[in-house]
């Protein structure tokens, strides 16, 4: 459905990444924020701060990330979308209550705008070193979405696809900016808010008495409620059963966990998303996401003059990975290349994928700067011989 | 709930606090002798009393043998993380004040790792009820140190006695700004369900803590008895001190138990105080924020 | 009690659920009058149960439903007699 025109700035505008997310969030519904500051996150609630009273949102800055991530979930069952913002450090924190929203499936946005790690590391300067946490954060197993804006456009554009992602699977799904998306300025067209498809939360609409709060729908998907409807409904992170109740047994977990790892898995045609350009053909495909995707484009352009077939595959969600594709394509390529801000991990799932049928070659890059695109291109340029 | 009935139908006489219970998870967990029972009578009661809309209330705990309680009433409830039921209500009331919200959580679990957001929250003046069961230890998990642990009673990890200082809790509450701080223990169960529906109905952070057994690792720890003995020692030590200065409240083991309400004044709410301040800020740009 | 004394009338009674109680004991001790005693029966969780010893005496003040920790036991009032 269209989203809701009030409080939604239309129009063409030259802002940065942070930003633009904020603006996304506001598109999309959201109108509780909690936070913590952290740069180079901290923009993107600084602006939620300045917009939300005016168009009736409630932000607030509480006392750390732990009490962010969970005062959303509290905003989230009293019937609001809620998001909270922060970066490595603040992400680390927040892991605990990631794996409660998973368990509880509580819809809800978490952004990670990804600095130079581990520990406090390089605040002001980029990273994608937060990846392989966002999927495997938390303890335990569990589904969850991960999206990757390359630019503040997109910035804008997934914050408003993560809300509606979290609304269909009742899952908390995370938004991976970097430094650099995060600070870029560019120009940003929010349309009108007619052209603004949003998802809305589905609450349970048959007889009062048959609720099952945690009874999955055909898709895996059970309904939503909210507190003070009336159902005296129960959450916990506890394993538990269809009414919410706990029951901690083998059984329970089996039944349970499985579904909220299958919920992802079984939908991952429906929810994954990438980008390609000149994949037909491609002798050499580069797999990238973030603002690494958009420094390769040059090394990938060279390459291309010099007569090599190399294709791009741009992530558009990391989580979950768009395995189908890579497996597919590793039939018939001669290399992946992997370039990231960080040591080698989403190359570990194209590695995964491949299966040993083809080379995959990484350009890692500890952190504090973008790539230098020669160092991808050297690598497009030798990864086939020998 | 000692209202008037008939004895036509013995059988059919339901103990009136079942209306509050999911009476299909009954038998609950809690051990002989626990005083957390005790305390669910007293909120039961205070609900009832209190007149207000349950399908509003909602409650709101942590991890722990008292965290168990959300599970057991019939109300909206949420099981949150371990010390993060706080910040979970604040959310929840943000987002909904039209919610009543209570935490009911143990002396670790709002104490220790949950003290920063007790503290904020309080600051704030949150519009919330936290119902604090202080049974000193942790005992779900065994009858660890709790901040509130007396110096010189042993837990099973101060195996040698406490000798850690303790919250005072009352104190604690009053000086980051709760507008309602009350203690009362098990044994008081009238007074409890009375400080339990003046802070149920009270704008603002509004603090209860209640003393509870916990028999089966505080007290067979430190050789005090069971459960018994210590409602017993409640009644025996405990002195009825309205007004008291929260500073002079401090429990020791075994020692004198001071009750009563010591707090009960009247400050704007978080939400009030937002509303009132970007109205005068902002002018006809901002509407009250209603939820 | 003497004959001729006129017999106290109860202000209400008790139910007991027996299978919950755990024996703590609370209303046996704090009940105001003494009404209840633990008995020597046990239930199937193996605990002596509280009986009301006691009935002529019993306020029906729900002291003892107000304590019981497992839900296990609560007080009525009788209903009063028009005249």
């Amino acid at each position: 459905m269209a989203a809701d025109p009030k409080g939604i700035r239309s129009g063409a505008y030259f802002i940065d990444g942070d930003h633009a997310c904020a603006e996304g969030a506001i598109a999309a519904g959201c109108r509780f924020v909690a936070g913590y500051p952290i740069t180079p996150s901290t923009e993107v609630v600084e602006r939620i701060a300045e917009r939300f009273p005016l168009i009736g949102g409630m932000f607030i800055q509480m006392e750390d990330e732990i009490a962010s991530s969970i005062a959303i979930q509290g905003a989230v069952w009293a019937g609001k979308k809620a998001m909270t913002v922060t970066s490595g450090p603040g992400f680390s924190l927040m892991m605990e209550h990631i794996g409660l929203a998973a368990m509880t499936e509580t819809p809800c946005v978490f952004v990670d705008v990804q600095r130079g790690g581990p520990s406090t590391g390089l605040p002001t300067l980029p990273g994608q070193a937060d990846m392989m946490q966002a999927r495997w954060g938390s303890h335990g197993d569990y589904g969850i979405i991960a999206l990757c804006p390359n630019s503040p456009q997109e910035s804008f554009d997934l914050a408003i696809k993560a809300f509606n992602l979290a609304e269909t699977y009742r899952v908390p799904v995370l938004l991976m900016l970097d430094e650099c998306v995060g600070h870029m300025t560019e120009r940003v067209v929010i349309p009108p808010a007619e052209e603004i498809e949003v998802v809305e939360r589905k609450y349970w609409d048959g007889p009062r008495d048959e609720l099952l709060l945690f009874k999955p729908g055909p898709n895996g998907v059970p309904p939503m409620v909210k507190a003070g409807d009336g159902y005296n409904i129960h959450v916990t992170g506890l394993t538990h059963d269809e009414r919410g109740y706990p029951v901690m047994t083998p059984a329970a977990q089996e039944k349970l966990v499985r579904r909220l790892v299958d919920k992802i898995r079984l939908n991952a045609d429906a929810i994954v998303e990438y980008r390609e350009d000149g994949i037909e053909g491609a002798d050499i495909v580069v797999v990238s996401y973030g603002i690494t995707s958009r420094v390769a484009i040059p090394a990938i352009e060279r390459a291309r003059a010099e007569g090599l077939k190399v294709g791009h595959l741009r992530l558009i969600t990391a989580w979950p990975f768009p395995a189908k594709r890579i497996r597919e394509l590793s039939h018939r390529v001669g290399c992946f290349v992997v370039p990231e801000i960080n040591y080698g991990q989403m190359v570990r799932e194209v590695e995964r994928c491949v299966a040993g049928r083809t080379k995959v070659e990484r350009v890692s890059h500890g952190g504090g700067s973008v790539h230098d695109p020669k160092d991808i291109y050297a690598k497009l340029a030798g990864c086939l011989k020998g | 709930m000692t209202e008037e009935s008939t004895i036509q139908d013995l059988e059919t006489l339901v103990n009136p606090v079942e209306d509050f219970l999911r009476m299909e998870r009954m038998p609950h967990i809690w051990c002989p002798g626990c005083g957390i029972g005790t305390t669910v009578n007293c909120f039961a009661h205070a609900l009832e009393s209190s007149g207000l809309d349950l399908r509003k209330v909602a409650i709101v705990s942590g991890i722990g043998c008292t965290g168990r309680v959300s599970g057991y009433m019939k109300l909206d409830s949420f099981h949150t993380t371990h010390g993060r039921a706080i910040p979970f209500a604040t959310g929840l009331k943000l987002a909904n004040p039209d919610l009543k919200v209570v935490v009911y959580s143990g002396d670790g679990d709002l104490t220790a790792i949950g003290g920063n957001h007790f503290i904020h929250a309080a600051r704030r003046n949150v519009n919330m009820t936290v119902i604090l069961i202080n049974n000193f230890i942790y005992g779900m998990t065994g009858g660890q140190v709790a901040p509130t642990t007396p110096i010189g009673a042993t837990a099973s990890t101060m195996p040698y006695g406490n000798y850690e200082q303790t919250f005072n809790l009352p104190y604690l509450a009053e000086s980051c700004g709760a507008v309602y701080v009350a203690r009362w223990t098990s044994y008081h169960v009238r007074h409890t369900a009375k400080a339990m529906k003046d802070a149920l109905l009270k704008e603002g952070f509004s603090f209860v803590e209640i003393l509870a057994p916990c028999p089966t690792l505080f007290s067979r720890r430190n050789k005090l008895g069971d459960g018994l003995d210590q409602m017993k020692y409640y009644k025996e030590s405990s002195e009825i001190k309205n007004d008291a200065n929260t500073k002079d409240v401090g429990l020791t083991l075994q020692g004198k138990i001071i009750c009563g309400t010591f707090v009960n004044k009247d400050k704007p709410t978080y939400l009030q105080t937002y509303n009132e301040f970007m109205a005068k800020k902002l002018g006809d740009r901002f509407t009250p924020y209603k939820g | 009690m003497p004959e001729n004394e006129p017999k106290k009338k109860a202000l209400g009674s008790v139910v007991i659920n027996a299978e919950r109680c755990k024996g703590c004991g609370f209303c046996v001790e704090f009940c105001p009058t003494h009404v209840l005693k633990l008995s020597e029966r046990y239930n199937a969780k193996g605990y002596h149960t509280p009986e009301l010893i006691d009935p002529e005496h019993c306020t029906g003040c729900n002291m003892c439903g107000l304590l019981c920790p497992d839900f296990a036991i609560c007080g009525y009032l009788f209903k009063k007699k028009a005249k």
